[in-house]
């Protein structure tokens, strides 16, 4: 028993008679206020599943070409080897270039009549704008295995290469949202009086231009293009975002490290984004991840009504759009109905996620 | 006697107030009203007053971190009152300030380090490895560890954040400093420690201190002359043993009466003021402490009484015939 007790104790002696707290203090590297969020943002199981959902998705957009294609990903044929969906790649870039007689080979039906040597096709073996007028309305089963449109196209590859669209326009949209909204609300907070003024009357102007019709507009006057509903969504949905950190920056800026800056002689410019933006800045990511769910859901609604992006473009809205003309066809308004609510959904918790986490009041 | 390195002449901070749709001035708050001292070089002025008279505009208006309304700073004999931005940068280096609060006082996104690298380098002090080393040096010398250089502001006690900020504006090698209320927000065992490190900076780096506290007893402790500030204005001016032996003005008396002697037979009487102090929007005519003065007379609610005094000693008040303004005669 005793030698038990002596072992204990010079397993304690180890640590050099340190208690847990001189340890603690003795640790190299302090723990910031982003590290000090990201743990507490990885203890919410909801936030961090939507997350992994949303990286999927990210993943999945990034892949597309991948995933679904017309053309197969290896191709043994004469004798030589292709990998036909790389090749496209850098065809478009302009490093290689498809051999005149290949560049309109239909590999499906090389395949068919067993011409090639050996074929590894993608997991859907179907590009997004792909007719099969043979299989058209087909029902989930089999080789389409979400079903098809009207013109037989396959939905779960116009679901692969939609989420490009409906994502890039999230993260844009919101992006260009948060930009405009940081600079013009800190602006305003910071330097107050005549700037916050005109900032402000500014902002309630833009707040009263309804998103949706300056986009309808913009469309029926310009044409349909994703670059146009991105900017026409980034560019009317700052005001929030700048409404936002006025009020944050009104905050900080009566903070003593404020004035401690100022009595160092640093500039405008060098406090506002060395000292403000950083301390003001924390709410204003929450509301970026519920705009990015925003963004999302009016360029579906744009789709849906033929208003968003060229006709040629697939989009998750554009596909719920051809479930009107076929009320048997219930896939066509499931699926992509099912992937809009995801990926909004996951945002939204993301955000909430995120909300929490920067609360320190939540904290335990 | 030696020279002043600071001079304050007829400081004013009015901060006006706004009402209605064009923001209209309707008034002033007369923060600090026509306010003078000197500073000597190595020397500490104490200021005292009640929470409220000015103390700490008055020491931020000294450094522009408030826009003075009038009046003049002398440093060294250029007015920092008047200078534009890019002169003013140059005199940054010059004077610096402790804050009151060492929780709001320092940045909690960038590490100490951080800080007081960015400092080094906007100043042109130093830059890379020189940097970080007199990094390591300010925390050694405000008795904190080298290691401390990495964590953020969130991990240190009230004590340690206090004496990160004196690492700061030690930082510029400063001959000026502002102690904003430096031990307000510490306690009592940590205000010691803190007072005696201000004390030993100043010995070793002839430091100059404006020390502004509500607490009478450490400024007894760390001044050499003391200030009394009353609604904007100083109602008194001495030397330290002075001022405490023999008050003159009857507000200082008051002020003295109420700080607790550590002796139970001590039977020493309170003065005990009426009233609240008025706003320093609407301040009383005469001498702005009449309507609360336990020895008002005729004169004070019409007369305003002037800095004054002989043997360095000054009061502003109507019982020393000083204090007549050069137009008015003692009655």
């Amino acid at each position: 028993m005793e030698d038990k007790e002596t072992l204990e104790k010079q397993k304690i002696n180890t640590n050099g008679g340190l208690t847990k707290e001189q340890i603690e203090s003795q640790k190299e590297v302090g723990v910031s206020y982003w590290s000090l969020v990201k743990h507490q943002f990885r203890k919410n199981k909801l936030a961090m599943f939507s997350m992994y959902i949303v990286i999927f998705l990210v993943f999945i957009a990034l892949t597309a070409d991948f995933l679904s294609s017309s053309k197969p990903l290896y191709a043994s044929y004469k004798g030589e080897t292709y990998f036909p969906v790389i090749k496209d790649y850098l065809n478009d870039i302009g490093i290689s270039k498809w051999s005149p007689d290949m560049i309109n080979v239909n590999w499906k039906q090389l395949d068919n009549e067993n011409k090639l040597e050996s074929v590894v096709w993608t997991p859907v073996p179907y590009g997004s704008r792909e007719i099969d007028l043979k299989n058209s309305l087909s029902p989930p089963r089999g080789d389409h295995y979400l079903g098809t449109d009207a013109i037989g196209r396959d939905l779960l590859a116009g679901l692969i290469h939609g989420s490009r669209v409906s994502l890039s326009v999230g993260f844009i949209a919101a992006g260009i949202a948060l930009l405009i909204g940081i600079a013009l609300g800190s602006m305003a907070g910071y330097y107050g009086g005549k700037v916050d003024l005109l900032v402000m009357r500014f902002v309630e102007i833009m707040m009263t231009l309804p998103t949706f019709f300056l986009i309808i507009t913009i469309v029926a006057i310009y044409g349909s293009s994703i670059w146009y509903i991105m900017a026409a969504i980034g560019f009317t949905s700052w005001t929030g975002d700048a409404k936002l950190i006025r009020g944050e920056v009104l905050k900080v800026r009566n903070m003593e490290y404020i004035t401690a800056a100022n009595s160092i002689g640093f500039s405008g410019k060098q406090i506002i984004f060395r000292h403000v933006i950083p301390n003001a800045i924390a709410p204003v990511l929450v509301s970026g991840a519920f705009a990015i769910a925003g963004a999302i859901l009016t360029e579906a609604a744009l789709s849906f009504l033929g208003f968003g992006v060229s006709a040629t473009t697939v989009t998750w809205g554009s596909l719920l759009n051809e479930a009107r003309g076929a009320s048997n066809a219930w896939w066509l308004a499931i699926f992509p109905g099912l992937m809009i609510f995801i990926a909004v959904v996951t945002y939204n918790l993301i955000g909430e996620g995120l909300r929490d986490a920067l609360d320190p009041r939540l904290r335990d | 006697m030696s020279e002043n390195l600071l001079e304050v002449k007829g400081l004013k901070k009015y901060f006006p107030i706004k009402t209605g749709l064009f923001s209209k001035t309707i008034g002033n708050v007369k923060a600090v009203d026509d306010v003078s001292f000197n500073i000597k070089k190595g020397e500490t002025l104490g200021l005292v007053g009640e929470s409220g008279c000015g103390k700490t505009t008055v020491g931020r208006t000294i450094l522009r971190l408030v826009e003075p309304t009038a009046g003049d700073v002398l440093f060294e004999g250029k007015n920092i009152a008047k200078m534009d931005q890019k002169e003013l940068k140059k005199y940054r280096k010059e004077m610096q300030i402790i804050f009151q609060d060492p929780y709001s006082s320092l940045n909690p996104r960038i590490t100490v380090g951080g800080m007081l690298t960015e400092i080094l380098k906007f100043h042109e002090i130093s830059e890379g490895e020189k940097a970080e080393k007199r990094v390591e040096e300010l925390l050694e010398r405000v008795g904190l560890r080298k290691i401390h250089a990495r964590r953020y502001p969130h991990e240190f006690s009230g004590g340690q954040r206090q004496r990160i900020g004196i690492a700061r504006a030690l930082s510029v090698e400063p001959k000026f400093i502002v102690c904003d209320e430096p031990v307000s927000a510490l306690d009592v065992s940590i205000q010691s420690q803190v007072i005696n490190l201000l004390q030993d900076l100043q010995k070793e780096f002839g430091l100059t201190y404006l020390f502004i506290s509500h607490d009478l007893s450490v400024v007894e402790h760390i001044s050499d002359r003391v200030c009394v500030m009353y609604l904007g204005q100083l109602v008194e001016i001495a030397e330290k043993t002075d001022l405490y032996k023999n008050p003159r003005h009857p507000y200082t008396q008051a002020l003295l009466s109420a700080v607790p002697v550590p002796d139970p037979n001590n039977k020493s009487k309170r003065i005990i003021l009426t009233g609240d102090v008025p706003s320093p929007a609407n301040v009383p005519t005469g001498c702005y402490f009449h309507p609360r003065c336990p020895k008002v007379f005729a004169d004070c609610s019409s007369i305003h009484p002037e800095l004054a005094g002989e043997g360095g000693h000054e009061q502003s008040c109507l019982l020393f015939p000083d204090s007549y303004p050069k137009n008015v005669k003692a009655a």
